[in-house]
């Protein structure tokens, strides 16, 4: 196990000057035991997610993988309310893939994507914590000769009511530990929650104030190499030749290999040393048939696929085409979404270890099991004999999740360097080129008004790039893509369209560059949030009604989406003026839309000056993703998606130019700094009932509530992201 | 060759003399806290202290420094994270991933040194450090803790 330190907060002080006390100048010893010298039976395991140490500190075994977005204390309060223990004396720890192999997966899922973490698990680690607790009370009870119903469990302590004996969880949890698990598991009436829903401070806050916390590139094993690499920048493209001898000379250097046939490292006692050598390699690449491709000339196919007359209908109802033909006014607009890196702060970087028997693999991964199966194929060796050590994630957002291109490129490295720990990083210029990018896509809208302001029919058209087609091909149907209507579906509870539309057609004409895409934070739905949401805007307009009238007007049978709608509404007060900012009118603009199981709206407040510069003020946003487990976590959660959003926004975009990607770093990829962030004030509607996600929904509201609110200040429609191409002066 | 003065211990250093001053923190000295980002000066993940001022140390050759400097990382900040800084971060749970916050937290802190009550509008044009999780708000506020001053609310 990959034990999760964090001091209780008592302990916080201790604990981390002992830290600083034993730091050493020079290499540190392995932070990262091996599975193998572990053990995971040599503990007190209640069942495969609780261990009750002796002492009584209880440990709580976290599946998913922590990236920032608080899973890992989100989740351990889950276990913790259902087995009553004391919330000071929990500790948190991953058990690793191999493991989970070995245990039939025991752990379930380990995948860590689309806002999954507690909404997939709630229920089983619940049961797991509650479980643990019917053992532990059944253990005091048969100690004593008592029946286990006459014993309570609370704060780790059990007590037997008649007679008031009480023991700790530490002092039975061995003999719990040989009891048979329960059949029946009753949860908890969520109106006695007494952890889940409290803004309970996060675990794992300590060790990232002093540096401490270690991620995958801070990783040290003894008698590692560090290995730098480039692949060829042309997707698609392969090695032609390589002169490496002036590299080979230079100090520290080891190695230079070619990684599968498309790439080169350099492997050398320190990485900065094998990064400065990779860049004296004189590598000629065969670029292959995508060297002269191009995102303008790939715009042209996407707006030839606007009108082709094949797509793939994700959702219908009555016939949109024949309710805009009879249509009292038509209104038409062409959107369009860019290629975007996901540019987490940590660039990709696994380390490995392989010799003919076996072969380890530690990387920060959101998907530890899919890291096992890619280290096992690169390997050449079944994956029982493999292990993934799952490391803290310097952001994942998506790209860590479900391709491991980097973690089968260290192995292949590590494969040439027998019994010799190999650490990869890549450089940000790397991270960059080799993306698994936002796809990228244009829609076509076309809407029907009656005489009196009605919208009578829509239709969508979505013409470019699946993610699906590119990842998980298996999973297109008849070519149809189902992930790329989120937002838009009519129906499934995961993220639905919110408006009935007497007339609809919704269809996807897919279309794919050579670019490779990736689940990207907020993945299909923040293209079709802004699609939707602005265009809902556009008719509002062209029906002179308001925008939020015009939108309510349309929710009567989507309360969910309403409720957050209207309490953004409410909360800014729609309607009524808004306070001039240092001399600058402010506008407002609003969005809804419902991904991931939740409902998120949002209203900017923006202005512009006369000479088109954008200020966003002020954001209100609402979510409802039903039980909130750690309201403080979501709202980090919300504020985190309007950065990430905002960034997509004004100023992220990758663009193609000789079929490599011509942004290879934050000078010419640009996101969000402090100085353009706006203040966010987050609602957070516990309506119970149901689990929804929140790590990325809200993303999708964050672009059109500023689209829209910049059109109610410059009269302006920004069809096209990012932001920064727009000149933003009133016309 | 070089001696290099980090967290009051004077260092030799055997490396090519271009090597960044992030580098050697990292991989010559075991100094891990103080993070690689974009190598280019943009990102602000590798904000260390020389002399008190904020620098980053991943465009910055070890030449350019001398043991007469005062190199302060992450590690050095305080004995027990007991700076102003950091304890604002706990209080208000600044870090998501936490991977950009050594840097966030040095260039917080020698901003304190060098202006103890900034304004907002100050602290957003000196925070140019980036984060990808979003964490600016509370960074914000957590300066303004620090500095003992209101928030904007």
């Amino acid at each position: 196990m990959n034990a999760i330190t964090h001091p209780s907060r008592r302990g916080l002080l201790a604990t981390v000057s002992s830290a600083l006390g034993a730091f050493t100048f020079g290499f540190h010893a392995p932070l990262v035991k091996s599975a193998a010298a572990q053990g995971s039976n040599a503990v007190p395991e209640i069942n495969v997610w609780v261990v009750v140490r002796p002492d009584d500190t209880v440990v709580i075994r976290i599946a998913r993988s922590e990236m920032g977005q608080g899973t890992l204390t989100g989740l351990a309060q889950l276990v913790a309310e259902e087995l009553e223990c004391d919330w000071s004396k929990v500790t948190t720890e991953y058990p690793t893939p191999g493991q989970n192999l070995a245990r039939n997966r025991a752990w379930g899922n380990m995948s860590t994507g689309g806002s999954r973490g507690i909404r997939d698990s709630h229920d089983y680690v619940r049961k797991g914590g509650a479980a643990a607790r019917i053992m532990l009370v059944q253990a005091a009870a048969n100690g004593w000769g008592v029946a286990a119903s006459e014993c309570s469990a609370a704060n780790s302590i059990i007590t037997h009511g008649p007679s008031g004996r009480s023991t700790s969880f530490g002092k039975v949890a061995e003999a719990a530990t040989r009891l048979t698990p329960p059949a029946d598991i009753p949860l908890k009436d969520p109106k006695n929650w007494k952890l889940v829903g409290k803004s309970i401070p996060r675990l794992d806050t300590a060790q990232k104030l002093n540096g401490s916390q270690i991620y995958g590139m801070d990783l040290r094993l003894p008698g590692m190499l560090n290995a730098a690499i480039h692949a060829c920048p042309v997707f698609g493209g392969k090695i032609g030749a390589i002169d490496s001898k002036a590299a080979e000379a230079m100090p520290g250097v080891k190695h230079v290999l070619r990684v599968s046939d498309n790439a080169v490292a350099v492997v050398a006692d320190t990485w900065w040393r094998a990064k400065t050598a990779l860049d004296a390699v004189k590598i000629t690449w065969a670029e292959g048939a995508n060297a002269n491709a191009s995102s303008a000339a790939f715009a042209e196919v996407m707006k030839a696929g606007l009108d082709a007359p094949e797509a793939a209908i994700g959702n219908r109802n009555g016939d949109a085409r024949a309710a805009l033909a009879g249509a009292a006014k038509r209104v038409e607009a062409v959107y369009g979404y860019p290629h975007q890196n996901h540019a987490c702060m940590e660039t990709m970087n696994a380390t490995a270890l392989w010799t003919p028997e076996r072969c380890e693999v530690w990387t920060p991964t959101q998907n530890g099991e899919a890291a096992l199966a890619a280290t096992a194929e690169a390997a050449g060796l079944p994956p029982a004999r493999c292990e993934v050590h799952k490391i803290h994630l310097g952001g994942g957002f998506g790209r860590r999740g479900a391709v491991h291109d980097w973690v089968r490129q260290a192995v292949a490295i590590a494969k040439q360097i027998p019994g010799t720990p190999i650490k990869m990083i890549w450089s940000r210029e790397e991270d960059m080129l080799q993306g698994r990018f936002h796809p990228v896509t244009m829609c076509k809208l076309q809407g029907g008004l009656d005489a009196q302001g009605n919208l009578t029919g829509l239709h969508m058209r979505i013409s470019g790039q699946s993610i699906v087609a590119g990842i998980f091909p298996q999973n297109i149907r008849d070519g149809r893509d189902p992930v790329a209507f989120q937002g838009l579906n009519a129906s499934g509870g995961e993220a639905d369209i919110g408006y009935s539309i007497p007339n609809l057609l919704i269809d996807h004409a897919m279309r794919n560059p050579h670019v490779p895409p990736g689940f990207w934070r907020g993945v299909n739905l923040n293209q079709n949030a802004i699609y939707l949401e602005c265009f809902m805007d556009e008719l509002a307009h062209a029906a002179g009604k308001d925008p939020l009238a015009f939108r309510r007007a349309l929710m009567g049978n989507h309360p969910r989406h309403l409720a957050v709608l209207n309490a953004v509404a409410e909360k800014v007060s729609w309607g009524s003026p808004t306070a001039p900012v240092n001399g600058q009118a402010v506008f407002r603009g609003l969005a809804q839309t419902h991904g991931f199981g939740s409902y998120v709206a949002a209203c900017a407040e923006v202005s512009v000056s006369d000479k088109g510069e954008l200020k966003v003020h002020r954001i209100v946003a609402a979510t409802d993703c039903g039980h909130a487990v750690n309201p403080q976590q979501i709202a980090m959660q919300v504020e985190g998606s309007f950065v990430y959003g905002l960034s997509a926004a004004l100023h992220s975009e990758c663009t193609v130019k000789n079929g490599r990607i011509e942004q290879e770093n934050f000078d010419t990829y640009q996101v969000l700094r402090m100085d353009e962030m706006p203040k966010v004030e987050t609602i957070i509607l516990q309506s119970g009932g149901f689990w929804g996600g929140v790590g990325e929904p809200t993303i999708a509201v964050a672009a059109p509530a500023v689209l829209n609110a910049i059109f109610a200040a410059t009269g302006k429609r920004v069809r096209h992201l990012p932001l920064k191409h727009a000149d933003l002066r009133r016309a | 060759m070089a001696k290099l003065n980090v967290n009051g211990r004077i260092m030799d250093i055997q490396v090519e003399a271009d090597t960044p001053l992030l580098w050697v923190l990292r991989e010559q000295l075991g100094l891990t806290g103080t993070k690689y980002g974009c190598g280019v000066a943009q990102c602000g993940s590798c904000t260390v202290h020389v002399d008190g001022a904020a620098v980053r140390a991943c465009a910055m050759p070890v030449s350019a420094f001398n043991e007469g400097q005062k190199i302060v990382t992450i590690e050095g900040l305080s004995p027990d994270s007991s700076h102003p800084i950091q304890q604002a971060w706990l209080a208000l749970e600044v870090p998501q991933c936490g991977f950009c916050q050594p840097g966030m937290i040095m260039a917080a802190s020698a901003l304190l040194a060098a202006n103890p009550k900034p304004t907002e509008a100050q602290i957003r044009e000196e925070m140019t450090n980036i984060c990808r999780c979003g964490t600016y708000n509370r960074v914000l506020a957590g300066i303004q803790r620090a500095a003992g001053i209101g928030t904007s609310g």
